[in-house]
C-alpha cells in the first residue's frame, strides 16, 4: 500500500480502495480485539470464574475502526494532500503577528492575576474553591516544578528522572521544621529551597561523570532513595502515616482562621475557606513567576549560556575554559532549589505530607510536561502543564461520560491513558514540543528564533 | 628565519616547550619521546602522515589527555610559567591561556554565532557578574562587561567575515564559515597560544585563502602564537614559520618550511618509500647524502606534479569519500540492473 495519495485519481477508484482498506482494517481489529473485548472473564453469583461474551461490543469496535479507516482514506487524506498543494502554491505571506500573539505573555500573566477575581465574580466564594484550588493552584504547582526541572533538563541537558526528590525534600523540610520547631512558613520557604539545593549538589557530585541513560538511571535511583528514607525513618517522618496538621501560612502575620484576629474578622468578611485558597493561589503564582524571572535572567548571564553550551557540546565547553563540574552542580542546585520552594508550598497547601505524594510517577509527569512544552521554552512548558494537568482534572468534571459508559464508569481512572495518548499525539505532530524554537540570549542586529533542528537535547 | 634546522632550546622567546613527551594507549605508543618548541609570535606547524600522533600531541598540550611521560611548559609573555601536563583541561584555557579548535568542528550549533563568541568569554563575564549574584540583580559592572564582550565578539566576527551572520544559528553556517567561527571563538578566550587542529580540512581553495589571511592577521596583529596541525601543504608552506614533522609518534624533522620540504626523511615518510630504501637513504653505510636522495625522490615525485600535496589529497579525500564511494557504486550498479 502506498502512502501517497494521488488526488488526481478517479473518485470510484479511491472509494473502492477505501472500502478495501476499511475491510482490511476491520479484519485486523477483529483479530486484535477478539480476546480483549469479545470475551470477558467475570465472577458469577457463586464466585465462579465464567466467560462472558460481548459480541455486540466487539462488533461496534470493529465497525468503528473500519469506518474511521474508510473516512481517512477516502476523505481525510485527499483533503490533506489538497491542502498541502494549495499551501505550496500560495506565496509565503509574512503576516504581521496579531495583537494577541505579540502580547501573549503579558495577556497571560494579566489573566492569571485576574483569574480568582473572574471565578469569584462568576460562581461566588464558595463555588470558587474548586476552580481556584483544583485547577489554578494544582496547575501552577506543576508549572513551577516543570520550570525548575527545565533548568536541569531543558537548559543544561542533564536528564533528571528523580526531580520529585527535591520536591519531597522541600515539603518535608517545611513539615518537619514547622512541626518540631514551630518556625513560620516565610522563614522556612527559603530554608526549604536552600536544603533542596544542598541535596541537589549531593546528587550532582556522584553523577557528574555520568551521561545520558546512565545519568537518568542514577537520578531515578536517587529519587527512590529519598522516598524510601521518608518511609522507613519512622521516628522522624512517621513513615507512611505522613505528617498531618502542618501549620498554615499567614499573610504578614494575619492567620486565615476564625479567630478574632483572623483574616475574615479583620476585614469584616463572612467566614470562608476560599480566602486562604485565593491567598495560596497568588502565593504560588508569585513563586512561579519568580522561577520564570530567575530563569530568564540566568539565561542572559554567563552561567546560563554555559548551561546551554554544556547541552550543545561539553568538550567544546572545556576547551573554552568553562569549569563543567561547577556548571553542572549549579544547574542541579538551582533546579533543585525551585523544586524545594514548590515542595514547601505543597506542604503548606495540603497541610499533610506523606511519601505517597512523591512517587516516581510525579517525576515522570513533570518531565513529560517539560518535554511536551519544548525543552527550554517557558511558555511552551506553561501551556503543556495547563493542558496535561488541566485536562486530567477536567476529566473529573465530565459527568456526561457516565451516561455514555454507564454509572460504573470513573473517568479519573483513565487519566493516565489520556495523558499517554496526548503525549503520543503531540510528539507525532510536534516532535520538539509545543514551542520548539529557542530564543537567543543576545543579538547584534535582529533577534531571530533558532529552529529546534539545530539545538541538541543534551547527552548527560 | 634561519635556514638551519632549529635546535631544541629553552630560550626566552619560546612560548611552548614540549620535552620528552610520550603517550601510551595500552600497547600503542602514540607519541614517543617527542621534544620540540614553538616560539612566541610565530606560526608553528605540526605535520605528518595520518596516524602520526599529531592530534594526540595536541590533546596532551590542551589537557584532554595526560601524557604518560614528559613535560610540557608554557611561558606567558609576563614570565609566568605553567606546566600544562599537570593542569586540568579547562584550567589550561582559563589560566595558561591556551585555546584550541577541533578536527571535527565542535560549535554550539543551536546557539547563534554571537552567543558562541560570548560563551568563549565565560570566565571574564563570570567575574564581572560577581559569579552570577551581581548579574542577577542587574548591577552595572555586569552590564558594562556584557557590552565589552559583545564589542570583542563583533571585532572577531568582522575579522572572520561572519558579521552578517551574527544572529544565525552556528549550525546553519557553511563549513568554511564554521571553521572560521571556531577560530574566532577560540580567539575570544584571549589566548597566548592558539592550537588549531586541521583548520583547512575540507575547505575549498578560496576558503583556505581566507583562512590563511585570518591566521596571518592573528599572527601579525595580536600577541597570539599559533600551533597548527595541517595536511594542506599550501597552507603550511605559505604561512608557517616553523614546521615539525612527526611519523609514528617520533619527530623526524624540525625547521623552516624550506628545510623540511627538502628533508629526505620527510619525503620518504610522505611518499611511503620502502623500509629498505629508507635505510639506504638514511645511511646504509653511515653516510647520508641528502641532496642526492632528495633530488632522486623529487624527480620521481614531480612526475606526479607536486611533491607533497599529492599524497595528502589522496589521503584526506580518501577519508571523507571512502565510505560513500562503494555505496555510490553499489547504488549505480543497482540502478543499471
Amino acid at each position: 500500500m502506498s502512502n501517497t495519495v494521488n488526488s488526481a485519481a478517479g473518485g470510484d477508484n479511491l472509494v473502492a480502495r477505501a472500502v478495501r482498506e476499511a475491510i482490511f482494517a476491520g479484519i485486523v481489529a477483529l483479530g486484535l480485539f477478539f480476546l480483549f473485548i469479545g470475551l470477558e472473564t467475570t465472577q458469577n453469583i457463586r464466585n465462579e470464574l465464567i466467560i462472558r461474551q460481548r459480541w455486540g461490543l466487539l462488533a461496534i469496535v470493529v465497525a468503528t475502526v473500519a469506518v474511521v479507516r474508510f473516512l481517512v482514506v477516502a476523505y481525510f487524506r485527499p483533503w490533506l494532500a489538497q491542502r498541502k498543494a494549495t499551501k505550496a502554491k500560495a506565496e509565503p505571506v509574512v503576516a504581521e503577528d496579531g495583537y494577541f500573539k505579540r502580547n501573549f505573555v503579558r495577556l497571560g500573566i494579566a489573566f492569571l492575576f485576574l483569574y480568582p477575581v473572574i471565578i469569584v465574580s462568576m460562581v461566588g466564594f464558595q463555588g470558587s474553591l474548586k476552580w481556584v484550588d483544583n485547577f489554578g493552584i494544582q496547575i501552577l504547582i506543576y508549572v513551577m516544578l516543570a520550570w525548575g526541572l527545565n533548568i536541569v533538563v531543558g537548559l543544561a541537558g542533564l536528564l533528571d528522572l528523580g526531580y520529585v526528590a527535591f520536591y519531597a525534600v522541600g515539603a518535608y523540610s517545611y513539615a518537619l521544621l514547622s512541626d518540631y520547631f514551630g518556625l513560620s512558613f516565610w522563614l522556612l520557604l527559603p530554608l526549604a529551597g536552600i536544603l533542596a539545593a544542598f541535596w541537589g549538589i549531593i546528587l550532582g557530585f556522584p553523577v557528574l561523570r555520568l551521561r545520558g541513560d546512565y545519568l537518568a538511571i542514577v537520578t531515578l535511583a536517587f529519587g527512590e532513595i529519598i522516598r524510601l528514607v521518608l518511609i522507613n525513618w519512622t521516628e522522624v517522618t512517621k513513615g507512611t502515616f505522613g505528617i498531618s496538621g502542618i501549620a498554615k501560612a499567614t499573610l504578614f502575620g494575619i492567620p486565615f482562621d476564625a479567630s478574632p484576629n483572623g483574616f475574615a474578622k479583620m476585614f469584616d468578611l463572612p467566614l470562608s475557606s476560599a480566602y486562604y485558597k485565593i491567598f495560596l493561589y497568588y502565593l504560588i503564582l508569585l513563586l512561579a513567576l519568580l522561577t520564570a524571572f530567575v530563569t530568564i535572567r540566568l539565561r542572559r548571564l554567563p552561567i546560563g549560556r554555559a548551561w546551554e553550551a554544556l547541552r550543545e557540546d561539553e568538550i567544546a565547553c572545556r576547551s573554552l575554559g568553562i569549569n563543567t563540574v561547577t556548571t553542572k552542580l549549579t544547574a542541579f542546585a538551582i533546579g533543585a532549589m525551585f523544586g524545594g520552594f514548590a515542595g514547601s508550598f505543597f506542604a503548606v497547601r495540603q497541610g499533610f505530607v506523606s511519601p505517597e505524594s512523591f512517587i516516581f510517577l510525579e517525576s515522570a509527569v513533570i518531565l513529560a510536561i517539560v518535554v511536551l512544552g519544548g525543552m527550554g521554552s517557558l511558555i511552551g512548558i506553561a501551556i503543556a502543564a495547563a493542558v496535561m494537568i488541566g485536562s486530567t482534572e477536567i476529566l473529573r468534571e465530565l459527568h456526561f461520560l457516565k451516561v455514555v459508559f454507564g454509572p460504573d464508569f470513573t473517568p479519573e481512572l483513565y487519566r493516565m491513558l489520556i495523558f499517554g495518548v496526548a503525549m503520543v499525539v503531540v510528539m507525532v505532530f510536534k516532535p520538539r514540543g509545543f514551542v520548539g524554537n529557542r530564543t537567543p540570549t543576545a543579538f547584534l542586529f535582529e533577534k531571530k528564533n533558532i529552529s529546534a533542528s539545530f539545538t541538541k537535547e543534551g547527552h548527560g | 628565519m634561519s635556514a638551519q634546522p632549529m635546535p631544541l632550546s629553552t630560550a626566552e622567546n619560546d612560548i611552548l616547550t614540549v620535552e620528552h613527551v610520550s603517550m601510551r594507549f595500552g600497547g600503542l605508543l602514540a607519541v614517543d619521546d617527542l621534544s620540540f618548541s614553538a616560539r612566541r609570535g610565530e606560526i608553528t606547524a605540526l605535520i605528518g602522515p595520518n596516524g602520526a600522533g599529531k592530534t594526540t600531541v595536541f590533546n596532551c598540550i590542551t589537557g584532554f589527555y595526560k601524557p604518560t611521560m614528559g613535560m610540557i611548559s608554557l611561558n606567558q609573555a609576563d614570565g609566568t610559567k605553567h606546566l600544562l601536563e599537570r593542569l586540568p583541561d579547562f584550567v589550561i584555557t582559563r589560566d595558561a591561556k591556551v585555546a584550541r579548535t577541533f578536527q571535527n568542528i565542535r560549535l554550539f550549533s543551536g546557539m547563534t554565532v554571537l552567543e558562541n563568541l560570548l560563551v568563549a568569554q565565560h570566565n571574564k563575564l563570570m567575574l564581572a557578574s560577581g559569579y552570577t549574584l551581581l548579574g542577577l540583580f542587574g548591577f552595572r559592572s555586569y552590564r558594562d562587561a556584557s557590552k565589552e564582550s559583545i564589542d570583542l565578539a563583533r571585532h572577531w566576527l568582522e575579522k572572520a567575515h561572519l558579521i552578517d551572520r551574527a544572529d544565525d544559528p552556528a549550525g546553519d553556517l557553511p563549513y568554511g564559515a564554521q571553521r572560521r567561527l571556531e577560530i574566532a571563538r577560540a580567539m575570544c578566550t584571549g589566548p597566548e597560544l592558539l592550537c588549531l587542529d586541521e583548520p583547512a580540512a575540507g575547505l575549498n581553495p578560496r576558503e583556505s585563502q581566507v583562512l590563511n589571511e585570518l591566521l596571518m592577521d592573528i599572527r601579525n596583529n595580536t600577541g597570539t602564537s599559533i600551533l597548527l596541525i595541517e595536511h594542506d601543504m599550501s597552507v603550511v608552506m605559505q604561512i608557517s614559520d616553523h614546521v615539525v614533522v612527526l611519523e609514528y609518534g617520533k619527530k623526524i624533522s624540525d625547521g623552516t618550511p624550506d628545510h623540511v620540504k627538502n628533508d629526505p626523511k620527510v619525503i620518504a615518510a610522505y611518499l611511503g618509500v620502502d623500509d629498505e630504501e629508507v635505510a639506504e637513504i638514511i645511511g646504509g653505510d653511515g653516510e647520508i647524502d641528502p641532496d642526492a636522495v632528495a633530488t632522486k625522490l623529487i624527480a620521481e615525485a614531480e612526475a606526479t606534479d607536486e611533491v607533497m600535496p599529492t599524497p595528502k589529497k589522496k589521503s584526506s579525500a580518501g577519508k571523507a569519500a571512502a565510505p560513500k564511494a562503494p555505496a555510490g557504486k553499489a547504488d549505480k550498479g543497482g540502478r543499471k540492473k
